[in-house]
């Protein structure tokens, strides 16, 4: 098969250039329409093959007037527009339009529920159906975000004739995601990403179906958020106060940006570890490490010792829970080392007191707790790294854990333990996509099975989703892009569709399609294999 | 060196507090500096910075060097805090270490539109790169726009957009000369050749199952005097287009499938007493090709497998070491028999892994291999290696940079410039230059740049 890696010998044979060759004829054969990427749950063609045509002057989208949204709603409104955009944008240089046999004058948005100014949420509606008949095209949802799902869909099933002619054929279509949360994970504290590159990630991650951006904000190298409570930590923490830091208007228009989109942001300020940043804005607050009976100068985690400690995180997570209005903040607690810790004289002192022994654990969950009560104080819900939980902390039961580790222990059983144990679960470990590698690795990312570790039902409905994640240490502006798209698709499709949607080779035509469709929208997302695109980026 | 501060308005009067370098003054000490010719193997790249107030002069034997001294003085140059431009006195002798600095592009596998290649030739010229390796057609298509073969293209390219025009290929290699970059393309054959048959008729050996044709084609047919006739023409004109003294050759990857399957291939065999050692079928065509080049009066480079596989070979032929496995061994094979090589094995840049690879591409060290000083000499340089199964303009830049820059100074610099932590911040710092000249360069690792690049 041509989508198989080629050889470590330089490249592969010539049979696997000619099927490659033959695969592509079959992708280009196919077209736009048709190729939905993630697939729908359910997609019925019409037997008799018919088709309507779209003239971009007289085409638009319209609210039925069974609708319980109308003009108005920012997030339908922009949506349309932006759809429009995306579909007829090469057809602005044409002076005439194609004759246009059996036009279709517009795609008909039909909402069941109110509500356009909230925010998306875990629990919001995302489903949809679409009618598309060769005299009407209807559009369904639930919800206004169920309605941007379908019009991502009827986007992608719009195709352009040879002869310029945009078409639809006729399908009946009925769509809802498989796991709720599918999120993407973009880490600003290893490198600081322009805002540009995250609005950008967000429009791609619409086009997939994603609906979490998970923010991994700030983090040892650099502290890039302009906090208004705690200026100084920016100021001293960022690798340049004012070039490389968000401002809160900065942040503002990320959220507004994903909500227009149907994608919540959920914000990670990670502690206790992955906290060196913090400590040259907010004296006091690390840990102070000692060399023998010396302080050594070096710092280390939050210091869990001192009352300064929680006065100053109640009063950072007031801000930031009053910032990000998702109900969930992500709170870390990722891979804290006890080296520090264990140097610092005082904080030995306090674990006697506490009757800790030398269990370092306990020390870290005494922390933990105290901050996830702060944080429920405020009214927030929390996710948290697996960590919190493999170290016995006391969490709420509407806690979700999030499994990072591929193994130690290996992450399908940490799955089980996690979910065996009642909490929700969010899976990430085998989707690390900074992990990259020679090949088509976006296979192995695909074929993933989220529900495949020993629970029962009932653990299994507990698993709400996923992230795909790209950990910043070699990643910025210059090669995000190209390195998350369409790796992270593989992942999108995983998280959206069917379980039964497996098929490498089916994929990987639908992929490679997808993947040129991205291009054509002004996406720099890098080739699956050989091959190539009608629209090649920075030339045609 | 100007271009990209923010401090640049027009009329401003600089800071003139400290003394002032007016002139950077260019001498060419050669009668025939070379300024409307091509950069060659031998030529002279070797040059004489001295800086000091107020006129540094920059001395090279050919232009050549000279474009070596202007990147060198380019980065000498900083800005500070306050926006004014500095440049430390100083004294540099410096010329390269190896006289073939390459970097390979594959324009096959994908297409690379020409903004792309071009741009990696100015990434090139700051990295002091000095052979674009063009492997411009292969099995997947055929873009290279033929004068006396339009079909080629015609039938071979992706699509009528995927070709490079003779205009094109013209403005690559003069975009190249303008840098002392040498542009030598590659047409490889007999294998790697599929998109060659869909504009060449009976070009490509058919292949049999059983007593019948079975509709799949293998490499070049050896035995018709057509392919002989066509490839006599064909490299005519590639000998005229490219105006290099080398013509890669290519020979690599001969898989013997098919002429094994072919029974008029069979019967060839026999009639020459090479037996069933396709072997010897391979080094038949690949001598009359390398016979017919020579006559255009042009070198040829080579993958490993034509010497591998005791073809005879011109003494002046440049072997190209490839294969990962006991390259070194390989190395002392071709020097021993008396061949010039390059190395490209250990630099093969599109197998990317997580982390930072450019420390193991900066750790290679050419010249060891069992070998005497006269087989050392030998070894005329390398190649990074960008193949092009997974890379386009999308993801192009920021994989060749800044790993590629690990082998341009392990290919440069003197020998004994090996330490990794010194590479490191100096390479993090090149790094931020090249994304201030507008090369998206992907990071070395966590950090920032004063500069970032813009994104889209």
């Amino acid at each position: 098969m041509a989508a198989a890696s080629p050889r470590r010998q330089r490249r592969g044979h010539a049979g696997a250039a000619m099927a490659a060759r033959a695969l592509l004829m079959l992708a280009a054969a196919l077209g736009p329409a048709g190729a939905v990427w993630p697939r729908p749950q359910a997609e019925r063609p019409a037997p008799g093959g018919g088709r309507c045509c779209l003239l971009p002057r007289r085409f638009g989208f319209a609210y039925a007037a069974s609708s319980a949204v109308g003009p108005g709603c920012a997030v339908l409104d922009q949506a349309f527009r932006r759809y429009w955009e995306l579909l007829f944008a090469g057809a602005r240089s044409e002076g005439h339009e194609q004759p246009c046999g059996k036009p279709c004058a517009q795609l008909l948005v039909s909402v069941a529920s109110p509500g356009c100014d909230g925010f998306p949420s875990l629990d919001s509606k995302e489903s949809y159906e679409l009618s598309i008949a060769q005299d009407s095209l209807l559009l369904s949802a639930d919800a206004v975000w169920g309605a941007l799902r379908g019009l991502e869909t009827f986007s992608q099933l719009v195709g352009r004739d040879e002869d310029g002619t945009y078409y639809i054929n006729e399908t009946e279509i009925m769509d809802f995601p498989r796991f709720r949360h599918r999120g993407l994970l973009l880490d600003t504290s290893r490198h600081y990403l322009p805002l540009r590159a995250i609005l950008q990630t967000l429009d791609v991650m619409a086009y997939n179906k994603f609906n979490v951006f998970h923010w991994h904000i700030v983090d040892d190298p650099s502290f890039p958020y302009e906090s208004v409570t705690f200026p100084e930590l920016s100021k001293k923490g960022a690798f340049n106060a004012v070039t490389h830091v968000y401002t809160a208007s900065d942040v503002k228009m990320v959220i507004e940006y994903a909500r227009l989109r149907g994608i919540r942001v959920i914000a990670e300020f990670d502690t206790p570890g992955h906290t060196l940043s913090w400590g040259p804005g907010a004296p006091g607050l690390l840990t102070p490490c000692y060399l023998g009976k010396n302080l050594s100068g070096t710092y280390g985690p939050i210091n869990p010792i001192l009352n300064s400690t929680y006065e100053f995180v109640t009063s950072f997570f007031q801000e930031v829970s009053a910032v990000f209005p998702d109900f969930f903040l992500h709170l870390g607690g990722d891979e804290v080392d006890f080296t520090c810790w264990k140097s610092n004289p005082k904080i030995l002192a306090f674990m006697q007191e506490m009757g800790f022994g030398d269990d370092f654990t306990k020390l870290e969950s005494f922390y933990i707790q105290r901050l996830l009560d702060i944080i429920s104080s405020f009214g927030k819900g929390y996710v948290v790294w697996q960590e919190v939980f493999d170290n016995g902390a006391k969490v709420r039961p509407d806690t979700i854990v999030h499994v990072w580790k591929e193994n130690s222990p290996p992450y399908k059983q940490e799955m089980a333990e996690v979910t065996k144990a009642g909490y929700r679960a969010l899976l990430s470990a085998p989707w690390y996509l900074n992990h990259i590698s020679y090949g088509q690795d976006w296979m192995e990312a695909y074929q993933v099975e989220p529900l495949q570790f020993e629970g029962s039902p009932e653990q299994k409905d507990l698993v709400i989703g996923g992230e795909a994640c790209m950990w910043g240490e070699y990643v910025d502006v210059t090669n995000l892009t190209p390195r998350l798209w369409p790796r992270a698709g593989a992942v999108a499709e995983r998280l959206w569709s069917n379980a039964t949607v497996r098929n490498l080779q089916d994929a990987y035509v639908r992929l490679a399609n997808f993947r040129c469709e991205l291009l054509r929208r002004g996406v720099q997302a890098e080739p699956l294999f050989v091959g190539y695109c009608d629209h090649e980026f920075g030339g045609f | 060196m100007f271009g990209y501060s923010r401090w640049r308005q027009r009329g401003r009067k600089g800071l003139a507090a400290k003394p002032e370098l007016a002139q950077l003054q260019v001498v060419i000490a050669s009668p025939e500096p070379g300024c409307d010719g091509y950069p060659q193997l031998a030529s002279s790249e070797a040059y004489h910075l001295t800086i000091t107030e107020p006129v540094a002069v920059l001395k090279a034997d050919e232009v050549w060097g000279a474009l070596r001294g202007l990147e060198t003085f380019s980065q000498l140059v900083h800005e500070d805090d306050y926006g004014s431009f500095l440049v430390n006195a100083s004294e540099i002798y410096d010329f390269p270490r190896f006289a073939h600095r390459g970097i390979l592009l594959d324009t096959s596998r994908h297409y690379l539109p020409l903004k792309s290649i071009l741009t990696n030739l100015d990434a090139m010229s700051f990295n002091k790169f000095n052979v674009l390796h063009w492997h411009i057609v292969d099995d997947q298509s055929f873009p290279y726009q033929s004068i006396y073969f339009p079909e080629l293209s015609n039938k071979g390219a992706y699509s009528y957009n995927h070709i490079y025009t003779p205009t094109d290929v013209h403005l690559v290699i003069e975009y190249a000369r303008l840098r002392g970059i040498r542009v030598i393309p590659e047409f490889d054959t007999p294998g790697h050749t599929q998109s060659w048959g869909q504009g060449q008729k009976d070009l490509l050996t058919p292949c049999y199952s059983g007593k019948q044709p079975s509709g799949s084609f293998g490499p070049v047919n050896p035995i018709l005097n057509t392919t002989y006739d066509f490839m006599t023409k064909f490299f005519e004109e590639i000998s005229s287009v490219f105006p290099d003294d080398y013509i890669h050759l290519g020979g690599d990857e001969v898989s013997f499938d098919c002429w094994q399957s072919n029974p008029k291939v069979n019967e060839f065999m026999k009639k020459q007493g090479f037996g069933i050692d396709y072997a010897k079928l391979e080094s038949y065509y690949i001598q009359k090709i390398l016979d017919i080049v020579s006559s255009y009066n042009k070198g040829y480079m080579i993958w490993q497998e034509v010497f591998d596989n005791k073809a005879q070979l011109k003494p002046d032929t440049v072997i190209e070491v490839w294969m990962a496995n006991n390259y070194v061994q390989e190395l002392s094979r071709v020097t021993g028999a008396g061949f010039t090589a390059i190395l490209a094995a250990p630099w093969y840049l599109d197998y990317i892994s997580y982390g930072q690879d450019w420390k193991k591409y900066y750790s290679v060290e050419p010249l060891n291999f069992p070998g005497s000083e006269k087989q050392k000499k030998l070894v005329i340089g390398g190649e990074a290696c960008l193949w092009g199964e997974f890379v386009d303009a999308t993801n192009l830049t920021p994989r060749l940079w800044p790993r590629a820059s690990a082998v341009g100074e392990r290919l440069w610099s003197s020998r004994n410039v090996t330490d990794l932590k010194d590479a490191y911040k100096r390479l993090s710092n090149h790094r931020c230059r090249m994304l201030s000249r507008g090369i998206a360069a992907e990071p070395v690792f966590v950090g920032y740049c004063a500069h970032e690049a813009r994104g889209r």
